[in-house]
């Protein structure tokens, strides 16, 4: 096993149409990683998305890298991005912890559901699929008020001490949460579609909170971005195990998603609920292609 | 584990009193910028010395061979690291990432146990039994 590890570092690579990367050294290819994890880990803790939108594509589109070893680099880069951020943002008191602990609980469920379906379904017209719903969902989020405004208490919610508040420029300001029943059923689906096609389902998190329990906006996103961290743990274990995480890939990755991330949570208290909004929809917009392309591609 | 044991005495309270929710997002807080912290820098120190070492090689990635045991499991990622070689220290700090949000659900139990709030402790627990399951692989 040694010996392998060491001749995959003495060779040089040679890939026809991947020119940038096979006459790269390995230090400045960490350079650039590092440079396109930070962009990575400042939209994830923007967005609530994690890393893997951005790295996925960039190492195996940018640099030619097998898809599994991206896959490792991208748990890698999603729970960095949690914990970097979520360290700031339950501190501030934006992330609504019982929340994001009752939903874990649907999406490990569902993740375990969806990795026993995985040889039963056919994933290829899955991300199709789901690429389409994530461009229609981008569609809609953009569509939605910046914030939304409910003051009926739901009995569900206040049995479950849901409810909470959070920091804006005018102070405090307090929510109730909306159709429980509703967002777990749909985190059950995210879990089941991460499993099933091995995406961080941030996504689906985000949509779930925002359009079904009517969270406000930055909670949404903070609340996801608090969750994601737990099941790319559990994921990131099992790759460790199948040798998928490469240090000389996942470190660069690793250190430039946390400066990144710790970046973004400084914007995020600042930056106006409209505006992230519409990132947020053009970064699903983007990973709804991406599912399509996957797709079609039949990668997936 | 040790991060989780640190919280335990933040997490309680002076006087053994069941903490507040503001007090528990405090300590959760500490809890994930203490192991990211310490993470990115055993990770630092690790990057370090590999770009030291193979800094002007060049790597293949093109094709996927996977990683020996002794960077893919925790005794041999241990070892690695204790010799101070530079992917074992990468790889070290990776475990620590990963141990981080394990730790963040544990202090939440234990948070949710002293509230004795019965529904969040079962929700909590869940949680970090499927994590520990899925994470047992680590250790053969």
């Amino acid at each position: 096993m040694g010996f392998r590890q060491e001749s995959r570092l003495q060779q040089p690579a040679i890939r026809p149409g991947l020119a940038l990367y096979s006459g790269m050294t390995t230090l400045a290819l960490s350079g650039l990683l590092a440079l396109g994890s930070l962009t990575a880990g400042l939209l994830g803790a923007l967005t609530g998305l994690g890393g893997g939108v951005v790295i996925v594509p960039l190492l195996t589109l940018g640099f030619g890298v097998d898809f599994r070893y991206a896959v490792g680099a991208s748990l890698v880069s999603v729970i960095a991005t949690s914990s970097g951020s979520a360290a700031a943002y339950v501190r501030e008191g934006y992330t609504n912890v019982r929340i994001g602990m009752l939903l874990e609980v649907a999406t490990t469920i569902g993740a375990v559901l969806g990795a026993h379906l995985a040889g039963m379904l056919p994933t290829a017209a899955l991300s199709v699929v789901f690429g389409a719903v994530l461009l229609y969902s981008a569609y809609s989020a953009s569509q939605s008020a910046a914030e939304h405004v409910v003051g009926t208490p739901d009995p569900l919610a206040t049995r479950l001490r849901l409810d909470g508040s959070y920091p804006t420029p005018q102070g405090e300001r307090s929510y109730h949460v909306q159709r429980v029943p509703l967002g777990f059923g749909l985190m059950l689906g995210a879990g089941a579609l991460s499993g099933l096609l091995g995406i961080g389902s941030g996504a689906v998190k985000v949509l779930a909170m925002d359009q079904a329990m009517c969270l406000p906006f930055k909670v949404s996103t903070t609340t996801s971005n608090f969750m994601i961290g737990v099941t790319a743990a559990a994921s990131a274990g099992i790759y460790l195990a199948r040798g998928y995480i490469d240090p000389g890939i996942a470190m660069p990755v690793m250190l430039g998603v946390l400066a990144g991330a710790a970046l973004g949570a400084r914007i995020l208290t600042q930056a106006r609920p409209r505006v992230l909004r519409i990132l947020f929809a053009v970064v699903i917009a983007v990973l709804g292609v991406e599912m399509v392309y996957n797709g079609a591609i039949g990668r997936i | 584990m040790a991060l989780s044991a640190g919280s335990e005495s933040t997490i309680g309270g002076p006087s053994g009193a069941p903490p507040n929710d503001q007090a528990v997002a405090q300590a959760l807080g500490r809890i994930l910028q203490g192991g990211v912290l310490l993470a990115a820098v055993v990770v630092s120190a690790g990057g370090l010395r590999y770009l030291v070492k193979y800094g002007m090689t060049r790597q293949q990635y093109g094709t996927f061979i996977g990683e020996p045991a002794d960077l893919s499991h925790v005794g041999g990622i241990v070892r690695a690291a204790v010799e101070l070689r530079g992917r074992g220290l990468i790889q070290l700090g990776l475990l620590l990432l990963i141990a981080t949000p394990v730790a963040r659900v544990a202090a939440s139990l234990v948070a949710f146990l002293r509230q004795r709030d019965r529904i969040y402790t079962a929700v909590t627990g869940f949680v970090l039994l499927v994590l520990v399951a899925s994470l047992s692989g680590l250790v053969p």
